[in-house]
């Protein structure tokens, strides 16, 4: 299963194990990374899942879709690698993934 | 604005329009009858007689067991869908492209003679510039910076309070809390912020709740709102460092140059989303613990417990009962075919009242798994946009209290707000005890 690493607010680092299939968001969730709400249930409807991608990894999550960008484009602090994790699909390709958590959800 | 559609003229239709239907009021409430006793095509949950009373409950059960998408054809409010499920709440709300939120999000059709367009009654492109010019000031960076704040505030309001003595909740703290946040956020002068709750009251009330005595006194009162706030506004113009709501708007190349409706339709929408909302949670909480008291003692034993009460006390108090959208093509759901142009509410008292999501939905537990996945912010590009400030301020008051006081004890009648959009309180008679 492929590892995936999550930086909080305040540097901690938890390295959780994605399910393929899956979204990042669910394993964040599943395994208690602090910092993700996700109050929608990952239907990229409220936000609250914003990760920043790190840059290595930016050419794999791919780009978000016009549903997806009009979610991150409610957020003040929306930067270029800001993604929604529940609409970055876990695959075998994302093994050794990093993200950083933000410090507040939207 | 242009009207979205190219076949239906919005404003034309809709803005001032007047329907054939009864005039009731606070002191003239729509006779009451039974839900289960009516046929199913005359049930009209969009009435404030309702909410006044607390009777709407039924109501909304009934439809979501048996008509979940519902046609009411005869209200004050003209002909309305009703939706009442969560997941057809949250399925709607996302979908903005068919759903348009112009030109009002309300059931309450917008006074002809002073529309007050806003950019969460408007589409894209239009909505998100707008959006984007304010929400900075509820935006992460300002959060941290707002909470000791918050707390300094809170604390001083509450060590304020007359102990053993029966005094309005609403007023002394709910109302008091909301409008100090809400002078901060604007940068308004402290001495004047009562003006903003006035404003506030104005902007969702109407002679037949009782807060204005006309129409036209209305409009008198929200226009001396944009005359108070274009002083404000005059002065900020160059202030690009003022991170407070009219700076933001005054130096932003989207909204510096609105003109004066849009102006102070923006303005109101700042006003109530940070003013009633979080008021009206802040009295349910009190409303909840009184009547399941047992919650009341797990928060006592444990003020971890105060961050998932908060969800939990906007799941179960809802406290905008509704948002409206116009369909913008023909949309075939639950067997029926809502027509573009119908109006369609949602009704978010309703979809966090569904059992299907929320086990028993009618319980207040501050425990629950899933309260965060209340609707009551909306989903989708509206949703709030004060959320966190609300939650913050809302988790800060309980943790104050929680500090300084063994129970806080409804002592008297509850009066409730006469409207089927802000659902809340204006009277909450309590006593404090002493830890």
């Amino acid at each position: 299963m492929p590892r995936l690493t999550f930086i909080c607010h305040d540097g901690a680092s938890h390295e959780v194990q994605g399910e393929v299939g899956r979204s990042v968001m669910n394993a964040a969730i599943d395994n208690l990374v602090p910092g993700i709400d996700a109050d929608c249930g990952g239907e990229c409807a409220c936000a609250t899942c914003h990760v920043y991608v790190d840059e290595a990894w930016l050419d794999k999550v791919g780009t978000p879709d016009e549903a997806e960008d009009a979610m991150l484009d409610l957020n003040p602090e929306r930067a270029p690698n800001s993604r929604l994790s529940c609409q970055i699909p876990v695959t075998d390709a994302l093994d050794g993934f990093r993200a950083r958590v933000p410090e507040f959800q939207m | 604005m242009a009207a979205v559609s190219e076949k239906f003229d919005y404003d034309q239709d809709y803005i001032g329009a007047e329907f054939d239907y009864p005039r009731y009021s606070k002191d003239n409430l729509e006779p009451y009858v039974d839900p289960y006793e009516l046929p199913l095509d005359e049930l009209n949950p969009a009435s404030p007689s309702l909410f006044f009373r607390n009777l709407h409950w039924r109501h909304f059960k009934r439809l979501r067991e048996e008509a979940p998408l519902h046609y009411t054809a005869q209200s004050m409010h003209g002909p309305y869908w009703s939706v009442t499920r969560y997941r057809d709440v949250k399925a709607i709300d996302m979908d903005h492209k068919t759903f348009s939120s112009y030109p009002a999000i309300t059931v309450a059709e917008p006074d002809g003679d002073l529309p007050l367009p806003m950019f969460i009654a408007m589409d894209q492109p239009q909505h998100g510039p707008q959006r984007r010019a304010v929400s900075p000031v509820v935006g992460p960076r300002n959060l941290a910076a707002l909470e000791p704040i918050i707390r300094e505030r809170a604390g001083a309001i509450l060590d304020g309070l007359p102990v053993g003595e029966t005094f309005n909740w609403v007023d002394k703290v709910s109302i008091e809390q909301t409008t100090q946040m809400l002078a901060t956020l604007f940068d308004f002068p402290f001495e004047d912020r009562y003006k903003l709750t006035r404003w506030s009251d104005v902007t969702t009330g109407s002679p037949e709740s009782g807060v204005v005595e006309s129409r036209e006194a209305r409009r008198l009162e929200l226009i001396e709102c944009r005359e108070y706030f274009d002083r404000l506004w005059q002065q900020r113009i160059g202030n690009t460092e003022g991170n407070d709501l009219i700076s933001l708007l005054a130096n932003d190349p989207v909204t510096q140059d609105m003109p004066p409706d849009q102006f102070l339709g923006n303005l109101v929408l700042l006003i109530v989303g940070g003013n009633d909302t979080t008021r009206n949670s802040l009295s349910a909480s009190v409303v909840a613990l009184n009547q399941f008291p047992q919650q009341f003692d797990k928060l006592r034993a444990n003020s971890g417990l105060v961050g998932n009460m908060v969800s939990e006390v906007i799941r179960w108090q809802t406290p905008l009962s509704h948002m409206r959208r116009r369909a913008l093509r023909d949309v075939e759901m639950h067997g029926k075919t809502i027509r573009e142009g119908d109006k369609v509410i949602m009704w978010y008292v309703s979809g966090n009242r569904d059992s299907e999501v929320f086990e028993n939905p009618d319980d207040f537990d501050i425990e629950r798994g899933n309260a965060r996945s209340h609707v009551s912010f909306g989903f989708g590009i509206h949703r709030c946009m004060g959320n966190r400030v609300g939650e913050m301020q809302l988790r800060i008051v309980w943790e104050e209290f929680l500090k300084r006081f063994r129970n806080v004890e409804i002592v008297g009648d509850v009066e409730r707000v006469y409207s089927d959009f802000v659902h809340g309180y204006k009277t909450l008679p309590v006593r404090l005890h002493a830890r």
